[in-house]
């Protein structure tokens, strides 16, 4: 039996699905992202998960236990909303603090707990801080801090670094993933960034038009995706012939199908092709090894290994 | 041109100076000049009437009588008007803007008209409210309305309720509901996110409202000199009837700077006030 089980979840806003009988287990531990595009109905399954929305029909269990029978306030889950929604008029101290203040934890205590955890998101200079003085970047950990003080059975993050600029997002990312490590809190990410969903997650839940197309490994998905769609939305994807051909799987070689390249973009460690074939416009991704390699206009051949 | 901007804002401050600061200017200055019943003003500078004012505690006791409506005016509207606020924000698309003109229904009526109204509603053991509360068990005796305090009070918090209401509401417009909702996730249940969470936000809105709805209590005229007649002065109706019935302009101008020169030093107090506390948090 799951830590976590969603069981056929359905959500309809009038004659509009949501959410269409969504199945997904997840482990004590593990980091889980829901990624898909917009509209796809990730943020309503997060918030049926913390109680802010009602499911149509299905039902959810934590620990066995009837999840939906458990008011918001009672399932102890801490989230992370993709606003942040800080507490504008309380300083990050206060911020953090609160959730404690709940459970009625005692001050002393709680004062440690506090700088533990604004010490774990590296903000222990910024505890007097209100939101308003505090960097986009800053305010997301707080609001991290504040939903892992509380020691939550699962933590539920909503979008929470798409409001920082690539530098800071890929740090974010490094720090969420280690903090996840550390504290071992089962994680469910929502995310429309595949990149991000890669990096962070054991397994990813590949949503579209409210249903699940796939729930793997990121590795796996990305390897043997089940469908077309979970296909071209994990990363580029050639189609030759009927038969899906990631660009960084295809090679030059001395015989194969050939092409003429049509484009060649420079990209730092790798180089990016489009090379016109009889199979038509086919991308291909090479990495840069300092050696020479086909201009545009060149006449090419490409091989490539057959997969499943 | 570096002057253009000062050239252009010219006209609206000559308009300022002639409209306000000129004639207060000469109020201040009338309230020197002597007066009495059969020689009328005379310009000359004595301290007469601000020694009067301040001697006579029948002023004292007028003074107090308009700070203590104003306050209590405050206060009500406070205890209405932030919840009605807070409901009003919660509301969905057409009937928000319903209840918003019902909020504002009072400004939209004649002062004379609403404050009849009120008088029918109390009047006597016959009216609709003394006949409620007694029913009640509230009260034993009908609750007089016409040459009271209470009646001012009613009829001032009617009127003044909207500005309370929309000072408030422009502070709850930025509430983001999901920190209400991070705030239930946490554990808080519905009174503690309404103490904890939404009040401290609405508060700068409150405080701002009760700035404004404090000056214009303390300020009135029209519903205390109907409510109050000449039984019942109020400092606004106190000037006024020594400006055109006992027509001793000096001592009217010495209540009515009394009064402007308190009222700036509350509200500009009180604003200092809400700086200091609120400053670093809103922005
Ligand atoms: N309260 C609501 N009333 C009506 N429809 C809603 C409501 N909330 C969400 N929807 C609809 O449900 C669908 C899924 O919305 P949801 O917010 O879950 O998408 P999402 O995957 O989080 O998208 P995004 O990446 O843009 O945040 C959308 O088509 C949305 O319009
Ligand atoms: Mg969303």
């Amino acid at each position: 039996m799951a830590f976590l089980a969603l069981d056929n979840l359905s959500k309809r806003f009038g004659t509009q699905t949501a959410v269409d009988g969504l199945s997904l287990g997840v482990e004590k531990g593990e980091f889980i992202s829901l990624l898909g595009p917009s509209g796809c109905g990730k943020t309503t399954t997060l918030q049926m998960i913390a109680g802010f929305v009602e499911p149509s029909s299905g039902a959810i269990r934590l620990e066995g236990e009837d999840l939906l029978a458990v008011k918001p306030a009672k399932r102890g889950l801490g989230i992370v909303f993709q606003s942040y929604a800080l507490f504008p008029h309380m300083t990050a101290t206060e911020n953090v603090a609160f959730g404690l203040e709940m459970q009625g934890i005692a001050a002393a205590e709680r004062a440690r707990r506090v700088a533990d955890a604004l010490e774990l998101v590296g903000l222990g200079a910024f505890a007097a801080r209100y939101p308003r003085q505090l960097s986009g970047g800053q305010q997301q950990r707080v609001a991290l801090a504040r939903a892992l003080v509380i020691r939550p059975r699962i933590l539920l993050l909503d979008e929470p670094l798409s409001n920082l600029d690539a530098k800071l997002r890929e740090e974010m990312q490094i720090e969420l993933r280690q903090i996840q490590r550390t504290v071992g809190t089962t994680t469910i990410l929502v995310t429309h960034d595949q990149a991000e969903a890669m990096a962070l997650s054991d397994r990813v839940v590949v949503m579209n038009k409210g249903r699940a197309e796939q729930i793997a490994t990121p590795l796996e998905a990305y390897e043997h995706p089940a469908t077309a769609f979970v296909a071209s939305f994990l990363g580029k994807t050639n189609l030759v012939n009927g038969v899906a051909v990631r660009p960084e799987r295809i090679a030059f070689a001395a015989a194969g199908l050939v092409g003429t390249v049509r484009t060649r973009i420079f990209q730092g460690n790798h180089w990016l092709y489009q090379v016109d074939t009889a199979s038509g416009l086919v991308t291909v991704i090479r990495q840069n090894t300092g050696d020479a390699m086909p201009e545009e206009g060149a006449a090419v051949h490409l091989v490539w290994e057959a997969r499943a | 041109m570096k002057s253009t901007p000062y050239l252009l804002a010219l006209p609206a401050l000559l308009l300022f100076a002639a409209i306000v600061i000129v004639p207060l200017g000469m109020t201040v200055v009338l309230t020197f000049h002597d007066w009495g019943q059969y020689k009328g003003i005379e310009p000359v500078f004595i301290l007469k009437n601000w020694r009067e004012v301040f001697s006579d505690s029948y002023y004292a006791e007028m003074f107090e009588r308009t700070f203590r409506i104003a306050l209590l005016v405050t206060l009500f509207s406070a205890v209405f008007g932030a919840p009605e606020a807070y409901i009003l924000s919660r509301m969905r698309s057409p009937w928000r803007g319903i209840f918003l003109l019902v909020i504002l229904g009072p400004l939209l009526i004649s002062v004379v008209a609403r404050t009849l109204g009120w008088a029918l509603l109390f009047g006597g053991s016959e009216g609709l409210v003394n006949k409620a509360l007694m029913e009640l068990g509230l009260i034993d005796t009908p609750l007089p309305f016409m040459f009271t305090e209470t009646g001012m009070v009613v009829a001032l918090v009617h009127v003044l309720m909207p500005y309370m209401v929309l000072s408030v509401w422009a502070a709850l417009q930025r509430l983001d509901p999901q920190v209400e909702n991070a705030a239930i996730a946490l554990g808080a249940g519905p009174f503690t996110v309404m103490r904890r969470i939404v009040l401290p936000q609405a508060m700068p809105g409150i405080l701002s409202g009760a700035v404004i709805v404090f000056a214009l209590a303390a300020s009135a005229f029209a519903t205390p000199a109907i409510i109050g007649g000449r039984r019942l002065k109020v400092a606004s109706t106190l000037a006024y009837d020594e400006f055109l019935n006992t027509l001793n302009w000096p001592l009217g101008a010495v209540v009515a700077v009394l009064l402007l020169v308190a009222l700036v030093i509350i509200v500009v107090g009180a604003n200092r006030l809400v700086e200091r506390r609120y400053g670093q948090v809103f922005r």
